[in-house]
């Protein structure tokens, strides 16, 4: 452990070392950290019961009551580093926190402002429906930004939907399913003891968990940001859908993408992912995917959907493996590639041709229309 | 500067500090590193519930059970599941008693007269006679707390729903249960509350944050092999020492399911079982089944240099 046993440097009363603890806690959610107000006021009576004259003490009541999430547990020790060491008493402002340069990324992604700044502000377009029809069946590979945004008006209202039976039961209002005596018996209490009408249960159905796992990589570039927006409306419109990013690492973005403003999700997306347009590795990918969540029961009985081209770098064998593995905790795999739509196109490429036998659907993902019938290929 | 005893509870004194959890807790079967001592000596005075995530079998439901045997307090256990609703997890009415009881009085009546009496047997049928308590109740509303408050264990919260998850929400905030044809059931004191999840979903913020949140690390060496001496006692130091190495090795090798401590024990016992004070190349295979659950994994270990592992296992023991 870093500097451990090293007094914190701290100045007499109360009042400053809470200031000093406020002050932590705020440099905290400089740092990326949510910590609601409730939450210091824990940390000061946690540091309290414990003391603020050593330091791990007042590391680990920060752990306890200020994260929330393991993740989070690297931010917070970097936070703690380099707001505790050689403090002075008396802090003015927080410590500011290294962050990336966010906007560069942005900009390169093309997800932020898209209008080049000496562009002037396009014009609100008015597109006649024939335009629209057109602009449904368009490669967004080969769309203007404009068209891209108007694309996105359009994907707006998609809603992915994949419903299962659950082992919930609702009562049934058709009289049919199960016979519940419990029921039964309470219902009957009403009128003396004696059964009137026998209440029966049925399973409800219930959505069913989605998992879409997004290519991000440079290949991917001329559809990465549509895809995106894709998961974004598909994550904010269901309770029940994960969004990851693959590239040369796996990105979860479920939390970044729950914003409902669009411009907000895609952007802490954005900022989310380190390796946009970088190589790929899907076997390595999706195998995190496996390991971290998919195993433990997010893939399981989920419909899993892949968004890429299929050209990867890393090693075909370790991606049909992985493959094999969501195959299995899967209820079903969807294979979602924009190339499939190109003339004569076969999946020669090596990532792709190892992945399709682990996948049930193999669809095209180029256009609007191709992602409005990958609505109803994960419905079915 | 750590508050003394609360006032409440004069036989068992509060811990004054996390070392004193991590010293009771060692008594009672459950080797704490400082994070978790200090996570569950938090929990105590501040009176939260405490989060714990971590890979499966890295010991977060023992936590509970380490705290029952320590406080003196009841140790009840919630069980999440797809599914599960206030009727499995709070209160139910029984029902079948409840009819029987009417049936009772109708006979008792003999026909003649008796709606008063029936009336009489109708107000009885919502009392506390025919409640049944289920565990979050039970938690709350403990009337045998003379000793401690009681230790809830609510296991596996992953696993439950949303609608589950707000209701938890509910009564983790005021410990209170309200039971609308009863009234409201209050803790005096509230209990002991231990969360655990193995993430196979993320449990929404806002439960989390009235939580303590402590992630469960796998230990390390030393302590591990303390667990396993302690666990496994009939354990050679030996051969805890070897397996122990064997296992944090295979941790490193990257496979699908890493094993936890539930594993290294296990494994320990097995090799106990089969009279071996040391391993060797020949017993690692025959007994790597209780150790990785996966074949792909078991393929990959065996696929391995198990020469080198046992020997490097060897230098530790």
């Amino acid at each position: 452990m870093r500097w451990s046993g090293t007094p914190v440097c701290v100045a007499e009363g109360a009042e400053s070392s809470t200031r000093l603890l406020v002050a932590f806690a705020r440099a905290l959610r400089g740092a990326g950290l949510i910590v609601p107000v409730d939450s210091v006021v824990h940390y000061l009576r946690a540091v309290e019961a414990l003391g603020i004259d050593r330091r791990d003490p007042v590391y680990w009541a920060g752990r306890t009551v200020l994260v929330h999430r393991h993740e989070d547990a690297g931010i917070y020790d970097r936070t703690f580093d380099a707001f505790w060491w050689g403090r002075t008493p008396w802090p003015e402002l927080p410590v500011e926190t290294a962050e990336l340069s966010r906007n560069e990324e942005l900009d390169g992604l093309g997800v932020g402002p898209a209008v080049p700044t000496d562009a002037p502000a396009p014009p609100v377009t008015r597109v006649s429906y024939s335009a629209q029809e057109r602009l449904r069946y368009k490669d967004f590979a080969s769309c203007t930004p404009q068209e891209l945004d108007e694309i996105a008006r359009l994907l707006r209202d998609v809603r992915l939907r994949a419903l299962r039976r659950s082992r919930r039961m609702r009562r049934s209002t058709r009289d049919h399913g199960r016979h519940d005596a419990r029921s039964t018996v309470r219902r009957s209490l009403r009128t003396g003891g004696e059964v009137v009408r026998l209440v029966r249960r049925e399973p409800k159905s219930r959505p069913r968990r989605i998992v879409l796992l997004c290519d991000v990589s440079g290949s991917m570039e001329p559809y990465s940001r549509m895809l995106l927006r894709f998961l974004h409306v598909a994550v904010v419109g269901h309770g029940r859908v994960e969004a990851f990013a693959v590239g040369t690492r796996l990105t979860r973005l479920t939390r970044q993408l729950s914003s409902r403003d669009p411009d907000a999700a895609l952007a802490s997306a954005a900022a989310e992912v380190l390796d946009w347009s970088g190589g790929t590795r899907l076997g390595e990918g999706i195998g995190t995917f496996n390991d971290r969540f998919g195993m433990p029961g997010m893939a399981r009985g989920a419909v899993v959907v892949v968004l890429s081209d299929g050209w990867d770098r890393g090693d075909p064998a370790r991606l049909a493996e992985e493959m094999a593995r969501l195959h299995r905790a899967a209820y079903r795999t969807v294979w979602v590639n924009p190339l499939k739509a190109s003339e004569g196109y076969q999946p020669l490429a090596r990532g792709m041709a190892a992945a399709l036998p682990h996948v049930d659907q193999f669809v095209e993902g180029h256009s609007a229309a191709s992602l409005e019938a990958l609505v109803h290929v994960i419905a079915q | 500067m750590g508050p003394k005893a609360s006032t409440s509870d004069p036989q068992k004194a509060q811990p004054a500090a996390p070392e004193d959890v991590r010293r009771a807790l060692e008594a009672h079967g459950y080797l704490a590193d400082e994070g978790l001592a200090t996570a569950v000596f938090l929990a105590m005075v501040l009176q939260r519930p405490l989060f714990l995530e971590g890979e499966p079998g890295g010991g977060k439901t023992e936590v509970a059970n380490a705290l029952s045997r320590w406080t003196g307090g009841e140790l009840v256990r919630l069980q999440c599941y797809e599914g599960i609703d206030v009727s499995q997890a709070v209160y139910e009415w029984d029902f079948s008693r409840q009819l029987l009881h009417l049936r009772a009085a109708e006979l008792g009546q003999g026909g003649r007269d008796g709606s008063g009496g029936l009336r009489a047997a109708e107000d009885e049928l919502f009392s506390e006679r025919f409640l049944v308590r289920r565990p979050l109740l039970r938690a709350i509303a403990d009337s045998s707390g003379i000793v401690a408050p009681p230790v809830l264990i609510i296991d596996e919260v992953d696993r439950a729903d949303d609608e589950f998850e707000a209701f938890l929400l509910e009564i983790l905030a005021d410990y209170s249960v309200t039971v609308p044809e009863l009234g409201t059931f209050r803790a005096a004191e509230p209990p002991l509350v231990v969360l655990t999840s193995n993430r196979t979903r993320d449990v929404h913020d806002a439960l989390k944050r009235r939580c303590l949140y402590h992630w469960v690390e796998h230990p390390d060496f030393e302590r591990e092999v303390a667990i396993v001496r302690l666990k496994a006692p009939e354990v050679g130091e030996r051969l805890a020492r070897q397996v122990t190495a064997a296992v944090q090795a295979i941790r490193g090798m990257g496979l699908y399911k890493a094993p936890g401590v539930a594993e290294t024990i296990d494994w320990a016992h097995a090799l106990a079982a089969l009279g071996s004070s040391t391993l060797d190349e020949t017993i690692v295979a025959r007994t790597l089944g209780s150790v990785l659950k996966y074949r792909e994994d078991v393929e990959r270990v065996l696929g391995s240099d198990l020469g080198a592992l046992v020997g490097d296992a060897g230098l530790r023991g």
